[in-house]
């Protein structure tokens, strides 16, 4: 396996560099917490969901060594889940989104049993195939009303209290997930767990020689990583009021893909900053939509011919010390 | 956040004798075009929505009234359009928008409009939902809607010997609404409904539901969808002998850039519903060469026809309104009756229906056509009263 | 009229004639990926947009220059074929020394330019191609109405990729490229230019793409996106048939176009999905595929 090593180039792997990290931790947090003041905040909310959505992607393929091509099905799954809890059954949000996110931890748990005894390119098309099988089941599905999505998802009152429709209401619950769900990685990444996961990928002969079971490790952080983008996919539901085919599309798992490679695969930081460049650039281009296939396809391009490491990659390596 | 201007209207209308709560907004009405603008229904609403938008803000005596335009792309997908939507109506502070190809987006957006007291005016969108159980007190549904396209075309059809049904439809509201509709009518004809097949939105291959229609040995092959789909699915059945083999196909939602790309060797004999032709009068022919000019030489269909009717009478509700708050501009719509070039005089009714009379067409033959964009034979006009859905069938929440 | 599980007979044969057309289109693409991957070990994403390269030059060489369709079908693959080699020759050869994954990613961000350009400049609804005059119509089959042309997609499909197959296992050509894919270093040493016959090669798993483009154009609508959704079929279609295995890719391309038929005709809800679900299954069973040797 020692191909993938060269996937995951800019991982952390000293100690020295955790206050870097931390000190890059508070910067983020405190850019999410102020921006909301000057930049318009249901953007904020958007690039928040799918930064989280890409670290969830990340701590599968930068830490655990598999590329997935099927994480769309996670965003989905979570996101008509929470929104027929919703709007059908009436659930609070917190109940929403926490159902949203159990179904995709389940859907992880069923479909990782499935695809991980495979590597490497077989894994990417094993997912790849059960995330097709996930969309054209949703498109039948009555449930998800196809083409037209579940609209008009009620916020709620969070707690039964707080009102969602208000914006800033809205808007620190999703900053709460995000920052939430983003320690959450750290900390599996930092401890014996992850450790032990970047020993696999490293050499997985040799740490299976070593006594420890691969493939449930595998399994588990294919898991965490299935429950975390369906947590991103729960709440996005929420801020949108709308849950629809294109979060199950195939074309969605290539852009959480070119999010982490563009920020920088197996950083910290860079799937957040990956997710917060090309939803702007989505945004910014959305009046000649037409062109953001186009432009995605260029970065793809350049970043796999010359910018292998991403932004924060480069970043990491200018200042030396891994991020 | 007063800027100078709506400050000084706020003040000078507080001096007029007039109702002077309502005002302006930022001093500007916005009006937003969101239409399929590269896809499947780029050429029946798309740039054209946005020419037709300009000429009708052009042609507005505004008397001192800002008008700006703004145009955007759903690629019709709900999601796409929600999140323009949203961004339109809070930072760009868009009052109106218009158009909306696509029932699935529509729905979105009516659901938005609604939430932010904004105005929505419905051309492009069909699913008679829109004035039913999802009407709103901030939308108006112009030009054409399932139930009329069903009604018109499907009880002409029947009566003339067409009983036996099978459908293809789009899977998605608005095909879905259509393929409801068209049936609800064939039944109440004594007609029979032999069987149906649902097909993904912008499917490429109809080989394979052409052939279950064709095994039905249904009379009339009903195509619930329109667009790109509608073109494929008759060339295709072209290609498979299916009009030979003694079925008629009928396209429930045809439009003039659909005859156009088929080719009237292909289209002759379509018969179907709209609302707006341009070879009807001299006033919708002077309009057609105009949009056109403007428009690459492509001649108006009647969702766009219907975009510059909806804003001229939204202008002149703001105008008689002096104020463009979406709800009650809205209610003002519903109150003034409608006069444009294009449709002549009507009403909006209270669950948000445009009424105007619609026309039964058929495609003439390649012979019969004596210029560009001649296609048109008119067999039949049904009175405005009595095109549409009845105000008390649609479960509409409005209508008491 | 007869029946066969509640279905009857003549609905049964037409959707597996219909099956096995499509089957053509998913063989023929397959073709072309699985020289690519089995030859190069590059998972080539820019397959579909090279098929629908190969519709629209069909389409410019009819409206630009007026050739028919017959000529189209020989210089559309020459010309995306030469495209093609420019790519490899440029980005993907700097590829080789770095996990296949990496090869898999600038594909798909080339098709997604390649795509995104063209639905710029023509939208998505489709450009009409007129049927060559000699293969209109059609005959009557009795259980159905069967076009010419699509009788022709079958002809087509089937020479095609027996004559590609033959190439490559049983011709001297093909055994060096064979060997060269296998032991570069040793066939280098042997006098053969190795690069180049990678270059001809992915050249040439382009121009079958670009054939089958051409097939495509009379009756599938030229519009930008056609490959979009195609690709991940065929993806299917090359693992299930063994990513290495010429014959397999055929074979499976054809059987599992007739699979997706049959589906249609007893649960059509699940006609999208079958192939998938046999994809999974398949890649848990034997990860080598059907026809396929691990690698």
């Amino acid at each position: 396996m020692s191909a993938v090593h060269e996937l995951a180039p800019g991982a952390a792997s000293r100690a020295g560099g955790l206050a870097h990290q931390r000190i890059a931790t508070a910067v983020m947090i405190a850019f999410f917490a102020l921006a909301p003041l000057v930049a318009y905040p249901v953007f904020l909310m958007k690039v928040m969901c799918f930064a989280l959505f890409a670290c969830a992607f990340n701590l599968l393929i930068g830490y655990g060594g598999l590329l997935s091509f099927g994480h769309a099905m996670f965003l989905g799954t979570a996101g008509y889940a929470s929104a027929h809890a919703a709007k059908v059954w009436g659930f609070p949000p917190e109940l929403a989104i926490l159902f949203g996110t159990a179904c995709s931890a389940l859907l992880g748990l069923v479909t990782g049993l499935l695809a991980i005894r495979r590597q490497g390119i077989y894994f990417a098309m094993i997912t790849l195939a059960l995330a097709q099988m996930v969309y054209f089941f949703y498109l039948q599905a009555p449930f998800t009303g196809g083409e037209d999505g579940i609209q008009a998802v009620p916020r709620g009152k969070l707690f039964g209290a707080l009102d969602l429709n208000n914006v800033w209401a809205m808007y620190s619950l999703v900053f709460a997930v995000f920052v939430g769900g983003f320690l959450l990685i750290h900390r599996a990444v930092h401890s014996p767990f992850g450790q032990v996961l970047k020993a696999i990928r490293e050499n997985e002969p040799r740490a299976l020689s070593l006594g420890y079971d691969v493939n449930r490790y595998k399994l588990l952080a294919y898991v965490l990583s299935a429950t975390l983008a369906g947590l991103a996919g729960a709440t996005k539901v929420l801020v949108f009021e709308l849950a629809s085919l294109t979060d199950v599309h195939w074309t969605m798992s290539g852009e959480v893909v070119l999010m982490v490679l563009l920020g920088g695969l197996g950083t910290v930081f860079g799937p957040v900053v990956g997710a917060l460049i090309i939803i702007s650039m989505e945004n910014y281009l959305a009046q000649i939509g037409s062109w953001v296939t186009v432009v995605q396809g260029v970065i793809f391009v350049i970043c796999v011919l010359t910018f292998r490491r991403g932004v924060i990659g480069e970043l990491g390596r200018l200042i030396g010390k891994p991020l | 956040m007063f800027s100078k201007r709506s400050l000084f209207a706020a003040v000078s209308l507080a001096f007029a004798a007039s109702a002077a709560h309502a005002q302006i907004s930022d001093g500007v009405v916005k009006i937003g075009v969101l239409s399929d603008m590269s896809s499947l229904y780029s050429d029946i609403g798309g740039g054209g929505s946005t020419v037709a938008a300009r000429m009708a803000i052009a042609d507005f005596p505004t008397k001192g009234l800002k008008v700006e335009l703004l145009s955007a792309d759903h690629l019709n997908k709900p999601d796409v359009g929600s999140s323009i939507a949203r961004q339109w109506y809070d930072v760009d502070k868009v009052d109106a928008i218009v158009d909306v190809p696509t029932s699935s987006v529509a729905l979105a957006i009516n659901q938005i409009t609604r939430e932010k007291g904004k105005a929505f005016l419905v051309s492009g969108a069909a699913s008679s939902d829109l004035t039913g159980k999802a009407c709103s007190p901030n939308t108006i549904h112009w030009t054409y809607d399932t139930w009329m396209l069903a009604n018109g075309t499907g009880n002409a059809i029947v009566k003339t010997g067409g009983d036996s049904w099978y459908f293809i439809t789009a899977d998605y509201a608005f095909g879905l609404a259509l393929e409801r509709d068209t049936e609800a009518v064939v039944l109440k004809n004594g007609g029979k409904v032999l069987g149906k097949v649902r097909h993904p939105l912008n499917a490429q291959d109809f080989s394979s539901f052409l052939l279950q229609a064709q095994a039905s040995k249904a009379k009339i092959i009903g195509l619930a969808n329109a667009g790109g789909d509608t073109t494929n699915a008759i060339k295709q059945a072209a290609e498979f002998g299916i009009v030979k083999g003694g079925q008629s196909l009928a396209g429930m939602l045809v439009f003039l850039s659909d005859v156009h790309g088929l080719g009237l060797d292909k289209a002759q004999g379509l018969i179907f519903t709209e609302t707006f032709y341009w070879d009807l009068n001299d006033q919708t022919r002077a309009f057609a060469k105009r949009f056109a000019a403007a428009n690459s030489g492509k001649y108006p269909t009647m969702v766009q026809a219907g975009v510059y009717s909806a804003i001229t009478h939204y202008l002149k509700a703001v105008t008689a309104l002096k104020g463009d708050d979406g709800t009650k501009v809205i209610a003002k719509m519903k109150e003034l009756p409608t006069d444009d070039p294009l449709f002549g005089k009507g009403t909006v009714r209270i669950d948000g229906r445009a009424l105007h009379p619609a026309y039964l067409v058929e495609v003439k033959k390649p012979s019969e056509s004596k210029g560009p964009y001649d296609y048109y034979k008119i067999r039949a006009t049904i009175p405005a009263d009595q095109a549409f859905r009845p105000l008390n069938d649609g479960g509409c929440s409005l209508v008491k | 009229m007869t029946e066969i599980f509640g279905i009857p007979t003549q609905a049964l044969f037409g959707q597996l004639l219909i099956g096995l057309i499509n089957g053509s289109f998913y063989a023929l693409l397959s073709l072309g990926l699985a020289v690519i991957f089995g030859l190069l070990n590059i998972i080539n994403f820019t397959h579909g947009a090279q098929y629908m390269m190969g519709a629209f030059c069909a389409y410019f060489l009819m409206t630009k220059l007026g050739i028919g369709y017959w000529w189209a079908l020989v210089i559309t693959p020459l010309a995306v074929g030469i495209i093609g080699m420019v790519i490899e020759r440029l980005m993907l050869a700097r590829l080789y020394k770095l996990d296949h994954l990496y090869g898999l990613l600038l594909t798909f961000g080339l098709a997604l330019i390649i795509q995104g350009l063209f639905r710029n400049e023509y939208g998505t609804s489709g450009i009409p191609y007129a049927m060559p005059q000699e293969l209109s119509g059609g005959r009557n089959l009795g259980f159905m109405f069967l076009p010419n042309y699509r009788a022709w997609v079958i002809l087509a499909s089937i020479v095609m990729c027996l004559a590609t197959w033959f190439v490559i296992e049983r011709t001297q050509l093909g055994s060096y490229l064979r060997a060269a894919t296998e032991n570069p270093a040793l066939v280098q040493a042997f006098g053969i230019n190795v690069p180049r016959m990678i270059t001809l090669t992915y050249g040439f798993g382009v121009a079958l793409a670009a054939f089958a483009g051409v097939m495509a154009a009379p009756i599938y609508q030229v519009n930008p996106l056609m490959g979009a959704d195609l690709i991940i079929v065929v993806f299917a279609v090359v693992v299930i048939g063994g990513m290495g295995s010429i014959m397999g890719s055929i074979v499976t391309g054809f059987a599992l176009g007739m699979i997706e038929g049959l589906t249609k005709v007893f649960y059509p809800e699940a006609s999208n999905t079958v192939i998938f679900i046999i994809m999974a299954i398949v890649l848990m069973i034997k990860p080598a595929g059907l026809f396929g040797t691990q690698r």
